[in-house]
């Protein structure tokens, strides 16, 4: 039969060209015309880029690549995140605390050759507040301006309605007027016409969705360029397989490694490991009685959470340490205050915090009157047992083991839990609602504290309609005030000292337990990398920082600037050229037998 | 179909035929038609039942402030009510518009677009191999049956179908990808192609078939027990047949017996699955594409399914349903076609 034998045939050409495949293609050193001189930066990427539009942009990749292409007013130093100068020089305060002027850096230019004025500012803070689709990612930046203008190009001037500490900390990115000016929707413009007109150390030149982005290295940058030509992320849809290439020398970089991923990298040669300090905090969330913005009661929170007494009791029952070791194998550190460690000025620890302490939990329930029944559960003064739920990550394996050790530390108070693990999106639907006693929840924090400390007030409570931000409910006088009184104070100290004592209350409230900040584990290839400026200088990461400083400092060896990776397509063509004559001598031979057996025939 | 040839009996054999052909054509293409607004109206509602709100997944752990999220609210819709959001939907959907993405800002069928070739190139290859590999297994299984080969392939193909994708995946990955041993690494451990590689068609055809490979076969092991097994139970049915024995009487070779004599025969329900799952190419494979970070329409799914992206997932949707729909039409064209009966009966 002739579809048998050509099926035959396939089968043969598809064995023979699979053969012709696994002959490695020998990596040899090229001189391509097409590619910049000097080394490339390869960084494994495991999240997703939603949008090159710098208005739209909201995920981490995103905005990394933003913070690399386009000028921000001022960053954050690599060493200790202060505050620093990036395309305004220094700036001043109006002494009622409301205009803010920014001298802009002369000589700067984008990268088509126009120079960076305080137009292109002026311009990009303006389209923020007038076009509703321009304030999707940055929005927030912007809510407290009422003007701003640029009397001349090296001059900002912007006025806000109330004073505002947070001024420096403007993280939103400056685009060129002359390009977006001609940009009539913004919801809909998706900047991918490339090379992307932007200032940073890198210029985009490529985006493959899915797939790569590439920066290339600014020689124009006011800082002077890069060592690397070019940085280009890899998408890795499989944390796993982003580990393996990082091994197989196929990227430089990888991030967002498990502990286990981490530990199975150790003594690896060529592999460097780096134990960062995270920016995330790990948080328990006791339900303290959830209400709307209205003080209207929704969501299904336990009665007995309300009680302040039984909240530190329940606090009482965690064992942090054992936590840390067991649950995250060393890789986190111990929780307390609110803001982690990393940034290191905001940082507040108990000065007494509360220990692990079984006797001491009980001493408060019983206190609080939830008595000990005799079979050892405790009740309410209604006489139902004690039982909280536990709502969870159910794809996150920490959630799960945190989850089942504090089920075993209350069972020991005679408080029952039931761990309910769901998907993300019903866990946030869960939390916004408030329809937990208890739920895992966690914030990545920025050098300026002010986000995260505004998510425990009593305004980020949703409202009747939905919306909202509120992370614990927790709705306190004492902390709004506090609250409110560092996002007016100016004098970095005296601001410091009023975030602790909002800290402080916090911790008092126990409504939020911090139970630990995880750390970010990242490794690198020593035989292309000698180093990269961290951020921050102790303990700090590569990827992702608040700031460019870990591409625009890396630091090549002279293997990786020589350039020995990449594939030799002449050897290609020639393993091309004898699978060709493979593939036709089987197919001669194929032939041959078929004419052999029409002998045979009928 | 006697009715007719009874009113015009002089009407030439050919122009009934195309007339009957005509009417069936228009059934089963209308019948199609029906079926994909059916998934349209389906996939509005079913991707609403999925827990989360869109606006509150995007922004998590963003600093947003309440009127950002109501801006995005109000731009993708979401503040209308249900039944107004669906004519909407039915609106833009009949003049070609899928609406536009959550996530990405962008049309989505711009994103299915971008995506459907990879799917396509990959599924396609491997559903390609494991047919051909699958149908020349099962009919030498079912001709010896019970032999030793038909005991290996047979379990060997099973033991690989029952294999969790995602770890014979990640197993693929590590002996061929990063090497075990003595194995070096061959192929590359992710992506369809090197950023590096020259923008000439050759060195990028190379790449991306180097980059194919992988996924590929991982795709073949566990799919082709389906085709063997098929042909091999259809090719035993037909082993016992009178036919058969009249061919050897005539002196034939056994092989010869085979190939064009059962095997044609035993075709037919294969055919039937063949269709069912070149309609699901489309579909790609979710867990292939995400262990080996391939760039297609199920990582696409997979990412949109998290939000959710609502307009995304019911684009995705509706391609898919009507990729299934077209194949069974063509498949039951195809029918007439192969055997005879179908077009008399």
């Amino acid at each position: 039969m002739r579809g048998s034998q050509v099926g035959r045939r396939f089968v043969a050409l598809c064995a023979v060209l699979l053969a012709g495949l696994m002959v490695p293609l020998p990596a040899a050193a090229q001189e391509d015309g097409a590619r910049p001189q000097g080394a490339t930066l390869r960084i494994g990427l495991q999240q997703q880029i939603d949008s090159l539009n710098p208005f739209l942009g909201y995920t981490l990749a995103s905005t990394d690549i933003f913070r690399s292409i386009y000028p921000t007013l001022t960053t954050y130093r690599a060493a200790d995140f202060e505050v620093e100068p990036e395309l305004a020089e220094k700036w001043e305060t109006s002494p009622d605390k409301l205009t803010w002027t920014f001298h802009i850096r002369p000589g700067v230019k984008w990268s088509d050759g126009q120079p960076v004025t305080a137009r292109d500012a002026a311009y990009t803070f303006n389209r923020m507040m007038t076009d509703p689709a321009a304030s999707t990612a940055n929005g927030n930046f912007v809510e407290n301006f009422d003007t701003v203008t640029a009397p001349d190009e090296g001059t900002l001037v912007i006025r806000t309605k109330t004073p505002q500490a947070t001024m420096l900390a403007i993280d939103a990115p400056i685009v060129p007027e002359h390009v977006w000016s001609k940009v009539t929707d913004v919801a809909s413009f998706t900047n991918d016409q490339m090379p992307v007109v932007g200032s940073g150390p890198f210029v985009l030149t490529d985006y493959r969705p899915e797939q790569d982005v590439t920066l290339t290295a600014n020689p124009d940058f006011w800082r002077g360029p890069a060592k690397v030509a070019q940085v280009q992320f890899i998408q890795f849809k499989n944390s796993d397989a982003a580990v393996q290439a990082l091994r197989k020398g196929d990227v430089d970089v990888v991030q967002k490694l498990t502990p286990a991923q981490f530990d199975a990298l150790a003594g690896e040669s060529d592999i460097q490991q780096v134990k960062g300090q995270g920016r995330r905090f790990f948080e328990m969330i006791l339900n303290p009685g959830a209400a709307n913005s209205e003080n209207e009661p929704i969501g299904t929170g336990h009665p007995a959470l309300k009680d302040v007494r039984v909240r530190q009791a329940i606090d009482h029952a965690i064992d942090r340490q054992a936590l840390v070791d067991r649950v995250m194998g060393g890789y986190a550190q111990v929780g307390g205050g609110y803001l982690p460690p990393i940034f290191g000025d905001y940082h507040w620890n108990p000065p007494q915090p509360r220990p692990f302490d079984l006797a001491e939990a009980n001493r408060l329930l019983d206190a609080a009157g939830y008595p000990r029944g005799a079979d050892g559960i405790r009740h309410t003064p209604q006489g139902e047992p004690l039982n909280f739920d536990f709502v969870l990550h159910g794809n996150r394996s920490e959630d799960i083991q945190v989850g089942e050790f504090v089920k075993r530390w209350l069972s020991e108070l005679g408080i029952g839990v039931e761990l309910q693990p769901v998907s993300d999106n019903q866990l946030n639907d869960r939390t916004t609602a408030g329809a937990f006693d208890m739920v895992i929840s966690g914030w990545s924090a920025n050098p300026d504290p002010d986000y995260v400390l505004r998510l425990q007030t009593c305004a980020a409570r949703p409202s009747p309609s939905g919306g909202g931000n509120t992370d614990s409910f927790l709705c306190d006088q004492q902390y709004d005030d506090l609250y409110n009184r560092q996002l007016g104070e100016f004098d970095k100290a005296a601001r410091v000292d009023l975030v602790n004592q909002a800290q402080a209350r916090f911790y008092d409230q126990a409504a939020g337990l911090i139970l630990f900040y995880q750390n970010s584990l990242e490794a690198y290839r020593t035989d292309r990398y000698a180093g990269f400026t961290m951020q921050p200088a102790q303990d700090g990461v590569i990827v992702a920082q608040q700031g460019y400083w870990g591409y625009y400092g890396a630091e090549p060896t002279e293997a990786a600037v020589n350039g020995t990776s990449g594939t030799d397509y002449s050897t290609v063509a020639w393993v091309l050229g004898g699978v060709v004559v493979l593939v036709g001598v089987v197919v001669a031979l194929v032939f041959v037998r078929r004419r052999a057996t029409a002998d045979t025939r009928e | 179909m006697s009715d007719l040839l009874a009113t015009v009996p002089d009407q030439a054999p050919s122009s009934a035929g195309r007339r009957r052909f005509a009417r069936f054509l228009g059934g089963k293409v209308g019948g199609g038609l029906v079926s994909l607004f059916l998934v349209a109206v389906l996939g509005f509602f079913l991707f609403r039942v999925i827990p989360g709100d869109p606006v509150r997944t995007m922004t998590r752990g963003a600093p947003v402030t309440e009127q950002q999220i109501q801006v995005l609210r109000e731009r993708f819709g979401l503040d209308q009510p249900l039944w107004k959001q669906f004519l909407d939907f039915l609106g833009n959907l009949l003049r070609g518009d899928l609406g536009t993405s959550y996530t990405y800002s962008r049309p989505v069928g711009d994103l299915i677009l971008e995506r459907i070739g990879p799917t396509v190139l990959l599924v396609g290859t491997a559903t390609a191999l494991a047919v051909v590999l699958g149908l020349w297994m099962g009919s030498r299984a079912a001709w010896r049956h019970g032999g030793a080969f038909d005991k290996t392939s047979t379990s060997v193909a099973l033991t690989l179908w029952s294999v969790p994708t995602f770890w014979l995946g990640l197993i693929v990955l590590m002996a061929f990808g990063v090497g075990v041993g003595p194995i070096p690494g061959l192929f590359p451990v992710g992506g369809m192609s090197s950023p590096d590689t020259p923008p000439e068609f050759l060195p990028q055809l190379l790449d991306v078939a180097h980059h194919l490979v992988l996924p590929a076969l991982t795709m073949v092991a566990v799919i082709y027990a389906e085709y063997l097994m098929v042909m091999r139970s259809s090719l035993l049915e037909e082993m016992g047949e009178d036919y058969l024995t009249t061919a050897r009487a005539k002196g034939l070779r056994e092989d010869l017996v085979r190939r064009r004599h059962a095997v044609p025969n035993a075709l037919l329900p294969t055919v039937t699955l063949i269709f069912l799952r070149m309609g699901l190419v489309v579909g790609g494979a979710i867990t292939v594409e995400t262990v080996f970070s391939w760039p297609g329409l199920g990582l696409l799914t997979f990412e949109a399914l998290r939000v959710p992206d609502l307009p995304l997932l019911q684009g995705i949707f509706i391609v898919l349903a009507g990729s299934v729909v077209v194949m069974n039409v063509l498949a039951e064209l195809l029918y007439r076609v192969l055997d005879p009966r179908v077009r008399e009966s």
